[in-house]
């Protein structure tokens, strides 16, 4: 019998620590599996006893990359459970905060991670060798996602600013000055983003995905909206649980997701895209037209493009809500505790995430779910590679091994945040 | 003068709550008060973005880390970065993968690498979260800060001179 093993022990280039293996029997793919050896984290259980206040500077813990979306999820589920709503310009704030989050990770992915996958180098260094200009643009423009969460979060990791209910001190509207001449150039720049990733060569794979992100009626979703699908999903996130359950999967420490009745799903930029194409500001989908995107994008390849229009979307956006803005008379509404249960799904910015939280009449959680992007994808990311590798295994084992990798890469796989991943085994038999 | 206005720079990098490598953060705190006001002194967690752009129009960068290249506890040691690359796997990984080396050798594909860059990296015992420094780590912090000021009064007079000439 024919048989082949591509293994990558360490997958390079991404957050945290795993491993894949694909069996080939005959020509034919006969499995493709993630393999997650990241310690789990026990986020939930470090939770239970903690104040509801707790909850936002904990689990912005679990990621350095996405702090802002643990964050956001969290306080609106809190506020979910204890029956306040935030409107007005800390509503707006938060938009612009997760807006330098999205700015920030989707532009160490599109440089740093992922180009270098199109342009065939090792890593960004050896691309910086031959790219130094694009580069150049690439750090000055996370740069500037970097000072939006400086000003805005007191810091550029883990913010430190944000409370259940609002901030704790929110800006003048003078503060905004120096960020405003920075963000013009950074939708320059993000255009230019845009420009130059739809001149990246693509294989031609496309697949017909079940997307799953949020939708708001008037917003590109990041904080707020209902979980909708292309496959006529539409729910709240308090109904999240009854549409779709984590799986524990023995190769891995971190759970997998699917719907109840099974079904694989994807959450993301292809699927935020995807379903909110018309949510976009009029810049971000005049430049997704030009860079060749319809209104859905099923090549996950592609998603390099969808990035960066997210990531122009994200710099006009925050200049729209710093235009507008209006300094809070204060920057929190008061709450009190109580019992109850709280549910708030947010837009990472490699996608869904969701937070469920119980809480005693006193504010203690008493219980605690969180579901994180990467895990919701990690049965799609395998069911990708299982039915694009079959295409490739004329391909010399590195190169076979390279697609692999870019395969997973283009998930942007956050495996810290999802253990709950790389090596590669490829057995050609 | 104000600080950094020489074009000399300390970094020291690490993670405060994570035992011995909060050791570059340390020494940045001693050395601090012992340098002349237009030196920059940060701490940073060793995200080389952010490192580049610390580095970026420098002309002097002194660089401390915690490592692990499984020498004794406490042991110091001084790399030349502007000569060679550091030696790989001694440095820890941070966000992605990028961490001081990468930072460094990005700044090199860059142009960006300042002609003076030392690291000084301090050998760890204890990594966990929470824990305080090891006690060799503790005791070397002084006498890294002592080596750092030596070094910065020679590259603090050629700072001088270059400005002078400039």
């Amino acid at each position: 019998m024919a048989r082949k093993t591509i293994k990558v022990d360490f997958l390079a280039r991404v957050e945290g620590e795993g491993s894949f293996k694909v069996v080939v029997r005959d020509g034919k793919i006969q499995s493709a599996e993630l393999n997650i050896f990241e310690p789990p984290r026990f986020f939930e259980a470090f939770l239970r006893g903690r104040a509801f206040s707790e909850a936002p500077d904990i689990t912005a813990r679990i990621c350095g990359i996405c702090p802002v979306a643990y964050q956001m999820s969290a306080v609106h589920a809190m506020e979910d459970a204890l029956g306040v709503s935030v409107t007005g310009p800390v509503r707006e704030l938060r938009r612009l905060l997760y807006c330098g989050e999205w700015i920030e990770s989707h532009t160490l992915h599109i440089y740093m991670l992922h180009a270098p996958d199109f342009l065939g180098y090792a890593g960004a260094i050896d691309m910086a060798r031959d790219h130094g200009d694009i580069v150049r643009r690439g750090l000055s423009l996370k740069q500037v996602g970097n000072e939006i969460l400086t000003l805005l979060g007191g810091r550029e990791i883990h913010p430190i600013n944000v409370r259940v209910g609002g901030f704790y001190r929110a800006p003048r509207r003078r503060e905004f000055q120096a960020l405003t001449e920075r963000l013009k150039w950074a939708r320059d720049a993000a255009l230019e983003t845009v420009r130059w990733t739809a001149t990246l060569d693509f294989p031609e794979c496309e697949r017909d995905y079940t997307f799953v992100a949020l939708r708001h009626a008037t917003e590109y979703p990041l904080n707020e909206g209902r979980v909708v699908s292309n496959r006529g999903l539409d729910i709240a996130p308090a109904q999240y649980d009854d549409h779709f359950e984590e799986l524990h999967v023995a190769r891995s420490n971190a759970l997998h997701s699917r719907f109840r009745d099974g079904g694989l799903y994807l959450v993301g930029p292809l699927a935020r895209y995807s379903l909110n194409f018309d949510r976009l500001s009029p810049m971000a989908r005049d430049a997704a037209r030009e860079a060749g995107l319809g209104p859905v994008c099923n090549n996950p390849y592609r998603g390099i493009i969808v990035r960066a229009v997210e990531v122009l979307y994200a710099c006009d956006e925050a200049l729209r809500i710093i235009d507008a803005y209006e300094e809070p008379e204060q920057p929190f509404v008061a709450i009190e505790p109580r019992a109850g249960t709280g549910f708030a799904a947010t837009e990472a910015p490699r996608g869904l995430l969701y937070h469920r939280y119980r809480l005693e009449p006193d504010g203690t959680i008493a219980d605690a779910c969180i579901v994180p992007p990467t895990s919701q994808n990690l049965a799609t990311i395998e069911e990708d590679l299982t039915q694009f590798i079959g295409g490739w295994l004329d391909l010399p084992d590195d190169d076979l091994r390279h697609r692999c990798e870019q395969t997973v890469r283009n998930y942007d796989p956050c495996i810290s945040c999802a253990t709950h991943f790389l090596r590669l085994d490829l057995d050609r038999g | 003068m104000p600080r950094g206005a020489s074009g000399l720079i300390v970094i020291g990098i690490g993670n405060p709550d994570r035992g011995d490598d909060a050791a570059g953060r340390c020494v940045a705190r001693l050395v601090r008060p012992m340098l002349p006001d237009d030196v920059r002194v940060v701490e940073q967690d060793g995200e080389a973005t952010a490192l580049l752009a610390c580095l970026d129009g420098v002309r002097a960068a002194f660089l401390i880390d915690a490592c692990a290249s499984g020498a004794p506890a406490g042991t110091v040691h001084r790399f030349d970065a502007a000569a060679s690359p550091l030696p790989s796997g001694a440095f820890g990984l941070s966000t992605h993968g990028f961490g001081l080396a990468e930072g460094i050798e990005l700044a090199r594909a860059l142009g960006q690498l300042p002609s003076v860059c030392v690291v000084y990296a301090i050998e760890g015992a204890c990594f966990e979260i929470g824990a305080a420094l090891s006690p060799p780590v503790r005791e070397s912090l002084a006498g890294v800060a002592s080596r750092l000021r030596a070094e910065f009064t020679g590259a603090h007079d050629l700072a001088r001179k270059d400005a002078a000439h400039a």
